[in-house]
């Protein structure tokens, strides 16, 4: 072991790791612990004695708490979700809601470790409508804002709440879908060029739509506590989803033949489905947290906004007949997660979560907009460049815009 | 009058509540979970009936909880105990070291040395202070009108300090410009006059800091004659801005949010009361004390024995301050607080409990 830490046995070794060299004077396994080790070793000194004292001494206790998510479970009571997001405990002294002191108690004790939660039950006589503000005042006389814009009892998972909130789902997510799918028929009577001229628009559509669910992602990323790395988590799921569907879909293709218009149409509804969760989690966050004008208008926009993904997934299949089985199918891997989306943003919230769904969401569509792009350019005069193609991309981006003003911000 | 017997004088220890504490209840409510606020309601209602007195009975089903009673309104938790002391502050009166000058002149020596440490405001909640003395508010200094001072002040913190006494003196004793670098010290010497009610606090710039951090005080000049025996209470209104966003979040008489709110000052049926009342609260343009189921007789200053206003509010810019008395007709517990709403909730409010019995 010292040998490993001290020099490896030649200069050469060094210069070129990566090359497999013949060079045999440790174990493979041996080379790559050592700079581990030697890692591990500096970590602990300057954990140990680095100058880090002098800054502990000179500066108050960096302090972060995050408030997750403010409930109402009934009236008279406040539940606050917290998490240390920094580096050093949190001791919450006080709890001051609506600029008064109030009584509290918390399911543990008053200091969080890194990352540790606590829930805060508060005996307050909240009013209906009205907004709720709370502020954790902290040992050191930090103080923490948490807020509840329009106060009303939050849903619990009760069977009537879960068929609402799938109702809310099938019509802004499954309804639109399968409206857009009529237009299957339509398609099938025109020629490829035109085909091609809705694959393109399609693709303006997805673009579109990930543009949109990115813009969400950094937002929500914005509220994800520090050490969760909000952009880290976009960054992830943007780029993880399309390696991740890129490695499937290589290994259930036989040899390197083309994606078939079904497997493109899959994924359209996948990529579509995807970013319908993201929207089911707004409808149900905003119904949740007492928007209701707010959710109403996000069911009608995306009513209407989200007709034209149907005809993205139909659009691959042109020229193919399907069956309606497999039809309906593609329809429900595209619009049923906005219902898992609707149940998952009114009865929990984690900002975490739903930075991860959006990512993923954006990384999906990216996949599917990449896989339709080889399609049409893999076809004889098809590139998306040429006039009418493009002008298919921008109809589908203008058409999204359009139908996205009835969505509010 | 006022005796100089420690710290402890005229006021008996704080009542504790036998039993649950309210946060052991509420810790225990959370553990039953839906029994939270019934427990709570139980507990809080009767004993509010109890003390709106007389035949006054409130009903209700427990399942309003403590909603609406003042005991889910404050800060929670207990003071680390060996810290600063609000009911033994409230009856202290510093009459400093007292001997004679050669001309039959009273003469009073000080001791008040400015120093920074960390300081309690609400349960839990620690404030990085500069005090004098080690406490905020610093020692109420008492004298008699024409009594000769000497306050020593020693800066044993790490900013200039001073010590600008309200009153008639000197200019070079006004401690606005004498400013004392830290490890420095000054020797403040004069008469006291007038008789009244006054503060003192550093000048140092910048003002708004040197005050919000503690640096103040009550300064007493008793009248020649004195005033009529009462039981004496010193009550210094102050808040702190504990994240330092120009706003306070602790509001109280004597630094400590709600403190007088869970330990209620005890007093005796009839017997009189001696409000000494300061405003230093620093962000807010005043502040206020009002006092329910009665009134009192306001001296503006204190600086004249005749003229007063006989209500149950009273209003005080910053620097302000007023002697209020007053005697309890009916037993029971009695609120007082700022009614500015917001200060009373954030930690300024208080209450007293009259009984017939004398108090230690």
């Amino acid at each position: 072991m010292p040998e490993t830490l001290t020099a490896p046995p030649g200069p050469r070794g060094e210069a070129a790791p990566p090359a497999p060299g013949p060079r045999r004077a440790l174990p493979g396994w041996a080379k790559g612990a050592g700079p581990l080790l030697l890692l591990a070793v500096l970590v602990l000194a300057f954990l140990r004695f680095g100058p880090v004292g002098v800054f502990r001494k000179g500066f108050p206790p960096v302090e972060e708490l995050t408030v997750e998510r403010i409930t109402l479970p009934r009236p008279g009571e406040l539940r606050v979700s917290v998490v240390n997001s920094g580096p050093e405990p949190v001791t919450i002294a006080q709890v001051l809601v609506d600029d008064a002191a109030w009584a509290h108690s918390l399911d543990g004790g008053r200091t969080l470790g890194r990352l540790e939660r606590r829930t805060v039950t508060i005996p307050y006589p909240w009013v209906e409508g009205e907004p709720v503000a709370v502020k954790l005042v902290t040992a050191t006389g930090l103080t923490f804002d948490g807020e509840v814009a329009v106060a009303t009892e939050t849903p619990r998972a009760s069977g009537r709440f879960v068929g609402t909130f799938a109702l809310l789902g099938i019509y802004a997510g499954v309804i639109p879908v399968f409206l857009g799918l009529l237009w299957l028929p339509f398609l099938r009577t025109l020629e490829r060029r035109w085909v091609d001229f809705f694959l393109s628009l399609t693709v303006g559509l997805l673009v579109f739509l990930g543009v949109d669910a990115l813009g969400e992602a950094l937002e929500f990323a914005g509220r994800v506590p520090g050490p969760y790395q909000g952009t880290g988590l976009v960054l992830l799921g943007v780029a993880g989803t399309p390696l991740a569907l890129g490695a499937l879909g290589r290994r259930g293709r036989s040899g390197a033949g083309a994606a078939t218009p079904w497997a493109v149409a899959t994924l359209v509804a996948a990529g579509i489905g995807l970013h319908n969760l993201g929207e089911g989690l707004l409808i149900g966050s905003a119904y949740a947290t007492g928007e209701i004008a707010l959710g109403t208008f996000l069911v009608v926009g995306f009513l209407i906004h989200n007709t034209t993904e149907g005809l993205g997934i139909v659009a691959p299949l042109a020229r193919e007949r399907p069956a309606p089985g497999r039809l309906l199918l593609l329809g429900a891997l595209a619009g049923v997660p906005t219902v898992v989306g609707a149940w998952i943003g009114g009865f929990t919230h984690s900002p975490f979560w739903t930075t991860l769904f959006f990512a993923v969401g954006v990384g999906a569509i990216a996949q599917v907009v990449f896989v339709l792009w080889r399609m049409l350019a893999g076809r004889e005069g098809g590139a998306l460049l040429r006039p009418l193609n493009a002008a298919g991309l921008l109809a589908g981006l203008l058409v999204m815009y359009a139908t996205g003003l009835l969505v509010p911000a | 009058m006022y005796v100089d017997d420690g710290p402890t004088a005229g006021v008996e220890p704080a009542l504790s509540t036998p039993g649950l504490t309210r946060r052991e209840l509420l810790r225990a409510g959370v553990l039953g979970g839906a029994a939270l606020a019934t427990a709570a309601g139980a507990l809080a209602l009767p004993r509010h009936a109890a003390a709106a007195g007389l035949a006054g009975v409130v009903t209700g089903g427990g399942h309003l909880g403590a909603h609406g009673s003042h005991e889910s309104m404050m800060a929670v938790g207990e003071l680390r105990p060996g810290g600063f002391d609000p009911a033994a502050f409230l009856g202290h009166f510093d009459g400093g070291k007292v001997s004679r000058l050669a001309s039959g002149q009273t003469l009073r020596e000080y001791e008040i040395v400015a120093m920074e440490r960390e300081i309690e405001v609400a349960p839990g909640v620690f404030f990085p202070a500069w005090t004098y003395n080690g406490q905020v508010p610093g020692p109420t200094i008492r004298c008699t009108e024409g009594d000769r001072l000497r306050v020593r002040f020693a800066n044993a913190g790490s900013h200039p300090h001073t010590i600008h006494f309200h009153g008639i003196h000197p200019a070079g004793m006004d401690g606005s410009f004498e400013i004392v670098p830290p490890g420095g010290s000054f020797l403040y010497e004069f008469d006291a006059e007038p008789f009244g009610l006054h503060l003192y606090h550093c000048h140092a710039v910048p003002l708004k800091r040197h005050l919000h951090k503690g640096l103040y005080g009550t300064f007493i000049i008793d009248p020649r004659g004195g005033r009529p025996p009462a039981r004496e209470l010193v009550m210094v209104m102050n808040g702190f801005d504990t994240n330092l966003d120009g706003e306070n979040e602790v509001y109280a008489v004597n630094t400590v949010a709600h403190h007088y709110q869970k330990h209620p000052i005890p007093v005796r049926l009839g017997e009189l009361v001696r409000l000494y009342l300061v405003n230093v609260t620093e962000f807010d343009l005043i502040n206020s004390l009002h006092l329910h189921g009665n009134l009192f007789r306001c001296y503006r200053t204190g600086t004249d024995l005749e003229r007063y206003e006989y209500t149950d509010t009273v209003m005080l810019c910053q620097g302000e301050r007023a002697v209020l008395e007053f005697s309890f007709k009916y037993p029971g517990k009695y609120m007082f607080h700022a009614h500015q709403s917001e200060f009373a909730e954030l930690g300024w409010t208080g209450v007293f409990d009259v009984r017939e019995e004398p108090h230690a």
